[in-house]
């Protein structure tokens, strides 16, 4: 996998972002933008480190486009500042900015070639006629299109539309490259394919990416960080694996994956564990770390689906321990997912891998079923 | 039965309903511009004479069972060796091109307005562009004498502001001429234009500013050869009635301003010359057949590199 061939020095090194003396590439300071009324971007701060592959997820209407566009210039801030490279750019216009965008739609030119659509930008530069033709042929046969160099875009597959689009964006060799959903309009077997080729392109070049995508299994498998937004603001800033084991609300828990959400009240609060009644559950959740939140306040326990074991006979322990009935069973090959209806009602997701042939067999539906987990497992959330 | 075996029959020499649709629209333009095309035709190759109509047949009876076929070729001939006509055809196709060039370099930026104003804009300026039509095109013409002339509101309104003290002579002018083409037939080149630039894909003027592209060469190497469509189908609309255009150089231009529609109607009316015009008419429609082919194979290309 492409993913682990990251250069040696690059994992060995702090990660910039936790480096106090790194210095941001990109850095937004309070950026607002509304349009009339709409609020889409809401004083978000953030700050992207050099050759970073950052994704800005959410949904639809979350802000993540506009903060793009921001970035790539074609929107102005409504207030907040914005600097690339130590440079403020708040106010530079789109073709001032050492910054190129590879587009959703890809906006390749329709009545250019192939060739035409990847030298555009050089030209703009008025570099000599002999270094664009160079240029432009070196990054055809990086991105594999060097057969197709005299095509018209329409004469083109969907990925080597989208491989010409990555082409033209980076054969100006910007600092920074923004992707609008470099992935959306790809079938899956090409989509995962292409993937790993934009993370290798990314480190052979060593540019800056920051992705946009809704696709979250795209932004795990892309970035160093994900930004996660909702309704125009940043909600969490982490390592795919951060966002996803220790989400920090109640919304990036739902957002990133599956889980399971229980209410309950703390009633143990220790440095080093906690207990939290949940009547959802019909029992006790046991934590093993500390968790800051006032006494008495409403808690939800997020616990995922991996996470839970299934069996027959109650388990021994006490505590993180529920009972129910299989509701629903789907098989999908590699695991199996199972709905479960809590003695409380509560439908709980579970899934196992399915490790040995028949290890779906044991369980049918209507089967009553002890659910229990490791005690680091739960993530407590106060909102 | 005899319906069922009707049908079979018909089904296999290929006519279906499908034919069946498609024959409509040809049998109206056989009808009507075919057949009158031919009649035409006829009438070019015959001779004139004083009666009525004022031309011999093509066809007579010799005698019982001889047919004779009298072809006159003569008002051809005519048409090349006067060099009326041929100072008359060069003239039109000089007119109806400048008038072109002139509907293009005014119609380009309405229409690109139209297309980049906002939405809620968008159907009232555009209706600003058709609402002349709802006027007569001869009283529009008319109402450019009005303006025009000697005595007209232009002269008037400079005279009472004392830039002038003279009239200038506008009307029965090549000046006059152009300002009444260019009026009338502005729309027939903004519609086109307007259809093709409002359904342009502007992200493409976002990545070309992204590839570091400013406004104005962005507009001449994306913009500009992506509207070629709208300015070849504009041009052809406007420059194709032009060339025959009677009214406008009648009314507007002076007694020495030459156009192939003004000769041709005084050949008809004037002369009751039936042949000649009826030569000059055929003359002009193979004249136009050249740019309509023309249109044509742009527009086919176009559509092949559209995508």
């Amino acid at each position: 996998m492409a993913i682990s061939a990251r250069p040696a020095p690059n994992a060995v090194r702090t990660p910039a972002w936790n480096d106090p003396q790194a210095v941001p590439y990109v850095t937004l300071e309070r950026v607002t933008k509304k349009f009339g009324d709409f609020v889409a971007v809401n004083e978000v701060s953030l700050k992207i480190y050099q050759r970073e592959l950052f994704c800005l997820l959410g949904g639809s209407g979350c802000g993540k486009t506009t903060l793009l566009r921001m970035l790539a210039g074609f929107e102005t801030p409504s207030s907040g500042k914005l600097t690339i490279d130590g440079v403020d750019m708040t106010d530079i216009p789109p073709y001032e900015r050492p910054v190129n965008m590879m587009f959703q739609s890809y906006a390749l030119f329709p009545h250019m070639t192939v060739e035409q659509n990847v030298a555009f930008g050089l030209k703009q530069d008025g570099i000599a006629r002999a270094e664009i033709a160079r240029r432009v042929a070196d990054m055809l046969e990086l991105v594999k299109l060097g057969q197709f160099a005299r095509r018209k875009p329409h004469q083109l597959s969907g990925g080597q539309r989208q491989r010409v689009a990555l082409a033209r964006s980076l054969v100006k060799r910007p600092k920074l490259l923004l992707l609008d959903e470099p992935l959306g309009a790809l079938d899956k077997k090409l989509r995962e394919h292409t993937q790993f080729e934009l993370v290798n392109l990314q480190e052979q070049l060593g540019v800056t990416f920051v992705v946009v995508t809704h696709d979250q299994e795209e932004a795990m498998t892309l970035s160093t960080r994900i930004g996660v937004m909702n309704q125009g603001e940043i909600v969490q800033v982490g390592t795919p694996k951060d966002i996803y084991e220790y989400p920090g609300s109640k919304f990036v828990a739902e957002f990133i994956g599956n889980v399971n959400l229980f209410q309950g009240r703390m009633v143990e609060d220790l440095p080093d564990r906690v207990r939290i009644d949940s009547p959802e559950l019909g029992g006790v959740i046991y934590v093993d770390h500390g968790v800051s939140s006032a006494p008495d306040a409403q808690l939800w326990a997020a616990i995922r689906p991996e996470k839970i074991n299934l069996s027959l006979e109650r388990p021994e322990q006490a505590d993180n321990v529920a009972h129910g009935v299989v509701k629903e069973i789907a098989y999908l090959g590699d695991m199996s997912v199972y709905l479960v209806r809590l003695d409380s009602g509560k439908m709980v997701r579970v899934t196992q891998p399915n490790v040995y042939r028949h290890a779906d067999d044991l369980v049918t539906w209507e089967q009553p079923v002890y659910l229990h987990w490791h005690p680091s497992s739960p993530v407590v959330l106060s909102e | 039965m005899t319906a069922y075996r009707w049908t079979q029959r018909l089904l296999r020499r290929g006519v279906n309903g499908r034919t069946a649709v498609i024959a409509v629209p040809y049998f109206w333009l056989l009808l009507f511009f075919l057949v009158p095309f031919l009649i035409v035709l006829k009438i070019a190759f015959s001779e004139t004479q004083l009666a009525s109509p004022p031309y011999q047949p093509l066809l007579q009876w010799a005698s019982d069972r001889v047919v004779e076929v009298k072809l006159n070729f003569g008002n051809f001939m005519f048409l090349v060796e006067d060099s009326l006509y041929w100072s008359a055809y060069l003239n039109s196709i000089k007119v109806a091109a400048i008038s072109t060039l002139l509907c293009l370099l005014v119609g380009y930026p309405i229409a690109y307005a139209i297309a980049r104003a906002k939405a809620v804009w968008r159907n009232v300026l555009f209706m600003m562009v058709i609402l002349p039509f709802w006027t007569s095109f001869l009283l529009r013409v008319y109402a450019w004498v009005g303006i025009l002339k000697n005595n007209g509101l232009i002269n008037n309104f400079l005279m009472w502001l004392g830039v002038i003290d003279q009239p200038i002579v506008m009307l029965q002018t090549d000046f006059a001429i152009y300002v009444g083409m260019v009026y009338s037939y502005l729309p027939f080149m903004i519609l086109p234009l307007y259809a093709n630039l409002e359904k342009m894909d502007l992200t493409l003027l976002e990545a070309a500013a992204d590839l570091g592209c400013r406004p104005l060469r962005a507009f001449l190497s994306i913009t500009l050869p992506l509207s070629k469509p709208g300015i070849v189908a504009g041009s052809m609309l406007v420059f194709i009635p032009a060339v025959g255009e009677f009214i406008i150089p009648a009314l507007l231009g002076g007694p020495d301003s030459l156009m192939i529609g003004k000769v041709l109607w005084t050949e008809f009316f004037s002369n009751r010359a039936w042949p000649v015009a009826s030569a000059v008419a055929i003359a002009l429609l193979l004249l136009l057949v050249v740019p309509i082919a023309l249109l044509q194979r742009v527009q086919g290309a176009a559509a092949k590199g559209a995508h």
